[in-house]
């Protein structure tokens, strides 16, 4: 029973589950809004914690790829005619190439000298965007072309509630399949010990490497995705906050799970809206329910949870 | 005969019973009216007094009897500034709170965010941002209080123009603010004769603006210098141009507009002009300026109840919120669309920030006469004019 539950199919049959059921269930696209937010910063998490959980290196720039994906969708075909389609693949190649080439001489730093670092990258992203007025609009922000299939446009948060859906499912394959992988395998060893992983003859720089590749490619994946949910987007999209927000939401459900990542962004979107009602007192509960994660599920949500449930049905 | 009787009974009932249940809504509805304000975040010094001002007037109108004899509630979401939280929130406000009406956001990228959201929903919007683009192009529901970036330059202009000034430098931040400024400035320009013989700016976290303004300063022949930036740069920009010993005449504008600004740039505030809400200077104003009693009114609420010198940004949420109370109970309904109909039939509103004008060009509707020249003299604001 612990075997099947614990097994990668659980997991999608989980996630599957969490997306079909709401979906059908709510007619709002208030509603619909809020989970599509959750699936798309899930999946960014989900990128991050590759990083985080498996190669054990922090980014404090992450949202700086969110917003290369997002704006490249809407840049590339408002001021040069591209088709939006190239526009979204050029966005998520072109993310994972600033990744590859900044990657290689920023992942020899280490601890906080990475996260200072990527913080770095983030911010002159960010920077970038907003005093490129020209073509990105600046602190304004622009209008993104609407996505259209077949003559279909594809506008509502309803449309992309179940896209950003699917693509979450699709990314939590993809993201298991490289952690049972020879790669996945030499990442955890990385995490464990570095020393003891490069005896063993791992190249500790290329996986690495490898990793900020991917995971820059699941914020790009998530920015497009954002941008075309949001029909508007702002220099925001890759604010050092939103970077932060990451960090958190990977910490918070659990580095190195799979499911962690959208457990953290489905417990970090929620609250946003359940507080909102009492937004003075706002920020002290986030903090306090942080606060409580740290103190008592130090692993985060997710892996607590899972020991927990294992360790009963064990004994 | 019985089954007729009865047939006649129900559908008496039938018909008597949406009578009846407007009857109850009509004695205890309530009016819905959302906003959409960054309380907390980067752009908190407008939200707040924002927030302050909305909760304060509500409960005033509410204690004499509401709106067309419907009690307001307010719904305050705060936004933090994030174009994308705010587009999630004007989402709940339509379609969870049923608002009939929107008020804010404070800033503008989260305006454009979510014009579509209320263009779609048909429901009226009165943004608190300062940029043109929210409402250049005209959008149907979209409206705004404060006056538009541009014409804070014009003004300058207009005063620069009055001195023959005709060579001016610029320096702005690179925010929204500053540039839809700086944007405003090089457009307004030629049509008061004046030229850009200066463009320089700077990042908003930056702490030290002295080498643009001594470019600016060593410009053959700049008669003036006008500054496009609002919070903690504002103050350095203030700083810098005397430490750098400009002596033409510089130009702040509207965004300083706070004591906050005075307080941080110290002696260097001293004799700076801006161009300003009459709120600012509400109790210096002739007697027989038709802002000043509605100024002055809204100053001494506003200082009495919270016990902080006003801004002119709570102001704009007075205006905005009089604005959409005086349409509805014109409307006589709080249809949304009635109601936009009656917010564009806005005429002679005497707001804080100046008379506002509505029609169907204009969704913001005021003037250059909105503005005054305000200068700082002994720590405290007075009028140039």
């Amino acid at each position: 029973m612990s075997r099947l539950l614990s097994s990668r199919y659980a997991a999608l049959m989980f996630v599957a589950l969490v997306v079909i059921v709401p979906g059908l269930m709510l007619n709002s696209s208030f509603y619909l809004r809020v989970g599509a937010l959750i699936f798309i910063f899930g999946f960014a998490a989900l990128g991050l914690n590759l990083l985080m959980g498996y190669a054990g290196q922090v980014s404090l720039g992450h949202a700086g790829f969110i917003g290369i994906g997002a704006y490249a969708t809407a840049v590339l075909p408002t001021h040069f005619g591209w088709n939006i389609f190239a526009a979204m693949a050029a966005g998520v190649a072109g993310a994972g190439l600033i990744a590859y080439i900044v990657g290689g001489p920023i992942l020899r730093l280490k601890g906080h000298y990475l996260a200072v670092a990527t913080l770095a990258l983030g911010i002159l992203i960010s920077m970038v965007i907003s005093n490129e007025v020209k073509y990105t609009g600046g602190p304004d922000g622009m209008a993104v072309p609407r996505l259209e299939v077949f003559g279909f446009r594809l506008r509502t948060a309803q449309h992309w509630y179940w896209i950003s859906g699917g693509v979450l499912f699709l990314g939590i394959v993809a993201a298991q399949n490289l952690i049972e992988s020879p790669t996945g395998r030499a990442l955890r060893a990385l995490h464990d010990s570095e020393v003891a992983a490069g005896t063993l003859g791992i190249d500790a720089a290329r996986y690495k490497l490898i990793a900020f590749v991917v995971s820059a490619v699941y914020a790009a994946i998530s920015g497009v995705c954002f941008a075309l949910l949001n029909g508007h987007i702002t220099p925001d999209s890759a604010s050092f906050l939103r970077s932060v927000e990451l960090v958190t939401m990977v910490v918070i459900g659990g580095m190195g799970s799979i499911l962690g990542a959208l457990v953290g962004a489905a417990l970090l979107g929620l609250l946003e809206q359940l507080l909102a009602q009492f937004h003075e007192v706002e920020t002290l509960i986030l903090g306090l329910v942080m606060m409580a994660v740290m103190i008592f599920m130090r692993d985060g949500i997710v892996p607590t949870l899972q020991r927990l449930l294992f360790s009963r049905r064990a004994s | 005969m019985t089954g007729v009787r009865c047939f006649v009974k129900s559908s008496l009932a039938v018909l008597a019973l949406p009578v009846l249940m407007a009857g109850t809504a009509l004695a205890q509805g309530t009016v819905k009216i959302g906003a959409l304000l960054a309380v907390t975040g980067p752009a908190a010094f407008l939200g707040e007094p924002e927030e302050k001002t909305l909760k304060m007037y509500v409960e005033e109108l509410n204690a004499k009897g509401g709106v067309n004899g419907q009690k307001i509630e307010l719904v305050i979401y705060d936004d933090g500034g994030d174009a994308s939280k705010t587009r999630t929130f004007a989402q709940r406000l339509v379609e969870e709170d049923k608002v009939v009406a929107i008020l804010g956001p404070s800033t503008s990228g989260p305006t454009m965010a979510i014009s579509q959201v209320v263009e779609d929903a048909g429901i009226p919007l009165i943004s608190f941002g300062g940029a043109a683009v929210i409402v250049q192009p005209m959008k149907k529901f979209v409206f705004k209080t404060p006056h538009s970036d541009r014409m804070a330059c014009e003004k300058v202009f207009e005063d620069m123009k009055k001195k023959k000034l005709t060579k001016a430098g610029l320096i702005t931040g690179t925010d929204a603010f500053g540039k839809s400024i700086r944007e405003g400035c090089i457009a307004a320009a030629p049509t008061y004769g004046v030229e850009i013989v200066g463009d320089e700016t700077y990042n908003p976290t930056d702490k030290d603006m002295t080498p643009q303004l001594t470019n600016l300063k060593n410009k053959a022949g700049i008669q003036a210098i006008m500054s496009g930036s609002f919070g903690a740069p504002a103050a350095i920009v203030t700083k810098n141009v005397k430490q750098v010993g400009v002596t033409v005449p510089f130009y702040q504008n509207h965004g300083v507009a706070s004591k906050s600004w005075i307080d941080l740039s110290g002696d260097a505030a001293e004799g700076v002009l801006l161009p300003a809400a009459a709120v600012l200077v509400a109790d210096k104003l002739a007697d027989s300026d038709p802002q000043k009693k509605v100024a002055l009114a809204y100053k001494t609420t506003y200082e009495k109840a919270t016990g902080k010198p006003i801004s002119t940004f709570g102001g704009h949420a007075y205006d905005g919120l009089m604005i959409l109370v005086e349409a509805m109970q014109r409307a006589k309904t709080s249809d949304p669309k009635k109601v936009r109909d009656e917010i564009e039939k806005t005429k002679g509103f005497i707001g804080t920030a100046g008379i506002f004008n509505m029609t169907d060009k204009d969704h913001m509707g005021l003037d250059l006469a909105a503005f005054k020249m305000v200068t700082v003299k002994g720590g405290n604001w007075q009028l140039a004019e």
